[in-house]
């Protein structure tokens, strides 16, 4: 841990809830704007990817305590999910539907059943890179 | 998930189908209970499997309210749409056949659930999974059962393999319930795919997959003679018929619930049932009833036989079902309607008698602690409730009046004696000769367990203490052999059910069954049965040795250790030319591939567009640094420098993105090159930091250099001739200005990129994650075997 470097620490510890913030912007913004859960997915990956070169393994599972797999398995189900249950609806696969709400603060905001999916995307991309840092990366300590 | 199940329920109910009289009913509460049986173990343990068994109750009620419309001919009916394009229904329906087969199957499961909750020692670390397992695939069979259309059939028939196979492997980590889930599963799953063959040729012949429309119009010609074989190969390999029996003694390693439930009295009794309701499309077809009638007295005998050798008292009933279901093949493929009702009855006393007797012997197991028939010592004495019980049901097999399997044989020699074709004689004399076995080995079965030790070879482990079991374990066997006895002393209370399955099948009356039929051919057949098979007892030590000292004939179980030899065996050698693990061999043959295959396409006419160096003078910039990059990345020494570089040419695409206005893409390509960097930094720690080895480049043969400069030239070459080519060769409008108008309308997006990768092509996209986890998955446990290799644990085969 000696040859931590000071500098990337501190932006590290700086960048990574701004990243994910926008990566949550660009998931929710997606289907008017540029982004979407893959551009989400990989962005959050990418503030986890500046968290492992700053502090290695132990500061990822400092973060999130959940197994990798799980974000797999839940994003996975989730995208399946919501693609299944129009069906059951007795619509198409994959039917979406939208949702307008006016909220207090927010205005008026439109939802769509499709942000499920792209939640599903997300959170997979986002499995898969924890899961390469978790299996790839060194042994506690290293980097 | 159960609020959907609700969900599907209430949909039945509002397009007007009475919900009493819809076959999906029984499905959905066998399928509602699998999902709860998770939650009811963790909170009540293995009790949870009583109140489990509510649910083949209430299946076992939905069938008997249904009882008056099925004699009628007017049982419950269904169709649900699966694949509306290619003409699949899921169409379901009652007849008497199903009746029966319904009954069976619920009746055995709720006893067999109710058994299951004595049977398992609190804290056994699957129970969840295993009582949810059993109802699943007690769904499947009722499916099966119920289903009218040949793939629907198919389906639920698949569907029961995988349950057979997750329930053999239980104890996953003992290497005998391993290697028996999978042999089962091989063998089973292998005849099913033939079977399915079988189906699309029989589907194509006939212009339809209802089982109903196939027997009465029975298609011909020479594809349905095919059919008719491969169908038979998926029932032979599914009831366990010789050759290939060798599965069900293996599937022995599996809870003896499950024994009782899937292998005894049910699953196998799919292809039994298969064979029925095709009997009279295919009876005169090709060689139909001679292979199915051959197949049935081979393993009627050969079944027998093995079960006379057996010291393993689960293993002497697992080869007396072999013998069992050989007797009821031949009934079904005798093609008569008085066999099939013979064949009906001994099905319902077969699943009476063996599901008992399978719950003795693991109640045995469970007590004692052994199932070996040398170690039991005076059984009998201590346990009057569970021997009484044997011997009934036992007596039932061997065909002792007034039981039921009495009934059950004696249908089965009368209708053999009148089929009217020149080997009827024949036939009854082999059921003869199965008999006399049948009734050696039911005492064999019977003494052995009960009576005193004899044949011990060690002593010490005879067992004359094993403590009584309790009512609730001892109940569900006591039930079932009581069951046995009031048929064969009532058989009027089964003859309408036996009539009504007959019925359905061929459609005409069927007689009626009875206790005593006067001194007929039959009942000679049965005393000689008896005399033969008492002989085969008392002489049972002699007969013992006599098979030991024989020589051992290449079995089913030998072909079968053979051909999976066989196939590792080549998969071993083509895998080790092709994946030699050498990488650049790897890239070489990907590139090739791309540059090889597309290069036959192009060969015919390539019209180049209208060449526009560039749009502006940022991209040349950009182009150059790119091509800068990528020469540099080409002389690089050491790997990170390569990637380094690569990830450079990687950000100079993303700016090409954003000067064409492409935002989108640009951010996806950033981020993507950004993290493929990353990934490549972790991966490097397990290999070499350089990858040119100087040492290595002086000893590599010209040849090779030159090989692998073509190769990365020849590529760049075709990339350039590629996308010249695919954008000239345009030649109706693009796409894209659809998709602008539509992602509008139809998914309310701004986004078109997104509206296109998460709506219109949003199937693509579930099945790119899919391969994104699985793709995961995979590499996250060859990284984890990769580090176990250190110290040699990951070259142990652990799955042979």
């Amino acid at each position: 841990m000696s040859r931590t470097s000071v500098i990337l620490d501190v932006c590290a510890r700086l960048l990574f809830h701004t990243l994910l913030v926008i990566s949550l912007y660009f998931l929710f913004a997606g289907h008017n704007r540029p982004g979407g859960g893959f551009a989400g997915g990989l962005l959050a990956s990418c503030a986890f990817c500046l968290q492992y070169l700053a502090g290695g393994r132990t500061a990822i599972q400092s973060i999130v305590r959940i197994p990798a797999t799980t974000f797999l398995g839940v994003g996975l189900l989730l995208a399946a999910g919501a693609a299944f249950v129009p069906v059951l609806q007795g619509g198409a696969a994959l039917q979406s539907e939208m949702i307008k709400a006016e909220l207090a603060l927010f205005g008026t905001v439109k939802f769509s059943s499709v942000l499920l999916v792209d939640s599903g995307v997300y959170l997979v991309v986002l499995g898969m890179v924890l899961l390469v840092l978790e299996q790839l990366g060194g042994e506690d300590g290293e980097r | 998930m159960p609020g959907s199940l609700v969900g599907v329920v209430l949909i039945a109910s509002r397009e007007g189908v009475p919900l009493l009289a819809d076959p999906l009913v029984p499905l959905l509460l066998l399928v509602l209970a699998a999902v709860l049986s998770p939650l009811l173990v963790r909170g009540l343990g293995a009790r949870a499997f009583h109140l489990l068994a509510i649910a083949p109750v209430g299946v076992l009620g939905w069938a008997m309210a249904n009882w008056s419309a099925v004699a009628d001919g007017s049982g419950p009916t269904r169709s649900v749409q699966w694949i509306p394009e290619l003409g699949l229904a899921i169409g379901l329906r009652m007849d008497g056949l199903s009746f029966l087969m319904v009954n069976l199957v619920a009746g055995v499961g709720a006893l067999v659930m109710i058994y299951a909750g004595a049977y398992f020692d609190e804290g056994h670390p699957s129970l969840g999974r295993f009582g949810a397992t059993m109802l699943l695939f007690a769904a499947a069979m009722v499916g099966l059962v119920l289903a009218e259309d040949l793939f629907a059939l198919f389906l639920f028939w698949e569907l029961t393999s995988v349950a057979s196979y997750l329930l053999i492997g239980t104890d996953d980590r003992r290497a005998a319930a391993r290697s028996g889930a999978r042999q089962a599963f091989l063998i089973t799953g292998a005849g099913g795919l033939a079977m399915l063959g079988g189906f699309i040729l029989l589907g194509e012949a006939a212009g339809t997959s209802s089982m109903g429309g196939l027997v009465a119009e029975p298609p011909t010609g020479a594809a349905v003679d095919v059919a008719a074989a491969l169908v038979a190969v998926g029932a032979l390999t599914k009831s366990a018929q010789a050759p290939f029996h060798s599965w069900l003694p293996r599937a022995m390693a599996a809870p003896t619930p499950v024994s009782a439930f899937l292998h005894s009295a049910t699953m196998v009794t799919a292809g039994i049932y298969l064979v029925a309701r095709m009997s009279p499309a295919f009876a005169d077809v090709g060689s139909w009833r001679p292979v199915v009638i051959g197949t049935g007295i081979a393993s009627m005998l050969i079944g027998g036989y093995r079960a006379l050798r057996q010291h393993d008292l689960k293993a002497l009933l697992a080869y007396g079902t072999v013998s069992q279901l050989g007797l009821m093949m031949l009934l079904f493929g005798v093609g008569t309607p008085g066999a099939a009702a013979a064949g009906c009855l001994l099905l319902v006393a077969h699943g009476v008698f063996k599901a008992a007797l399978f719950m003795i012997v693991g109640i045995i197991d469970h007590q004692a602690h052994t199932r070996d028939l040398r170690h039991l010592d005076g059984l009998a004495q201590r346990w009057p409730l569970a021997a009484a019980a044997a011997g009934l049901a036992a007596a039932s097999m061997a065909g002792v009046p007034p039981l039921i399997g009495f009934v059950a044989k004696e249908s089965a020699l009368t209708s053999l004696g009148e089929v009217g074709y020149r080997w009827g004689p024949w036939l009854m004399g082999a059921v003869v000769a199965g008999s006399v076995l049948t009734v050696a080995y039911s005492a064999r079965f019977v003494w052995g367990a009960f009576g005193p030790v004899e044949g011990a070879q060690r002593p010490d482990m005879v067992i004359d203490d094993a403590p009584r079991p309790s009512i609730g374990f001892a109940g569900p066997s006591f039930l079932l052999a009581l069951v046995g006895l009031s048929l064969g002393l009532v058989p009027a209370a089964v003859d309408p059910v036996v009539a009504a399955a007959t019925e359905s099948i061929w459609h005409v009356e069927a007689e009626h069954l009875s206790l005593w039929h006067g001194f007929t051919p039959a009942l000679v057949a049965s005393i000689v049965a008896f005399g033969g098979g008492s002989l085969l007892f008392v002489a049972r030590r002699r007969v013992e040795r006599l098979q030991s000292s024989a020589p051992r004939l290449p079995g089913s179980q030998g072909a079968y250790d053979a051909i999976v030899k066989a196939v590792l065996e080549v998969a071993d050698a083509v895998t080790a030319v092709v994946q030699n693990g050498s990488l650049p061999i790897y890239l070489a043959v990907t590139i090739s591939t791309i540059v090889v295959l597309p290069l036959i396409g192009l060969a015919g006419d390539v019209v180049l567009p209208v060449l526009v160096v560039a749009d502006s003078p940022v991209q040349v910039v950009v182009a150059v640094v790119m091509v800068t990059a990528a020469l540099m990345a080409t002389r690089a020494r050491r790997r990170l420098e390569a990637v380094l570089l690569v990830g450079a040419v990687g950000y100079g695409v993303a700016a090409m993105f954003i000067i064409q206005g492409a935002p989108d893409l640009a951010m996806t390509q950033l981020l993507v090159e950004t993290l493929g960097v990353v990934v490549f930094v972790l991966v490097f720690r397990h290999l070499p930091s350089g990858f040119v080895f100087p040492e290595r480049l002086r000893a590599r043969p010209p040849v090779a250099t030159m090989a692998r400069l073509v190769t990365a030239v020849g590529s760049a070459l075709f990339m350039l001739v590629f996308t010249l080519a695919a954008t000239g060769a345009r030649s109706a409008p693009s796409i894209s200005s659809e998709y602008l108008t539509r992602s509008k309308v139809e998914a309310a997006a701004d986004n078109v990129v997104n509206a296109i990768v998460m709506d219109f092509r949003g199937f693509d996209t579930i099945g790119e994650i899919t391969v994104l986890v699985v793709a995961s998955l995979g590499v996250a446990a060859m990284v984890r075997a990769g580090r176990n290799g250190a110290d040699g644990s990951h070259d142990e085969r652990m799955s042979r």
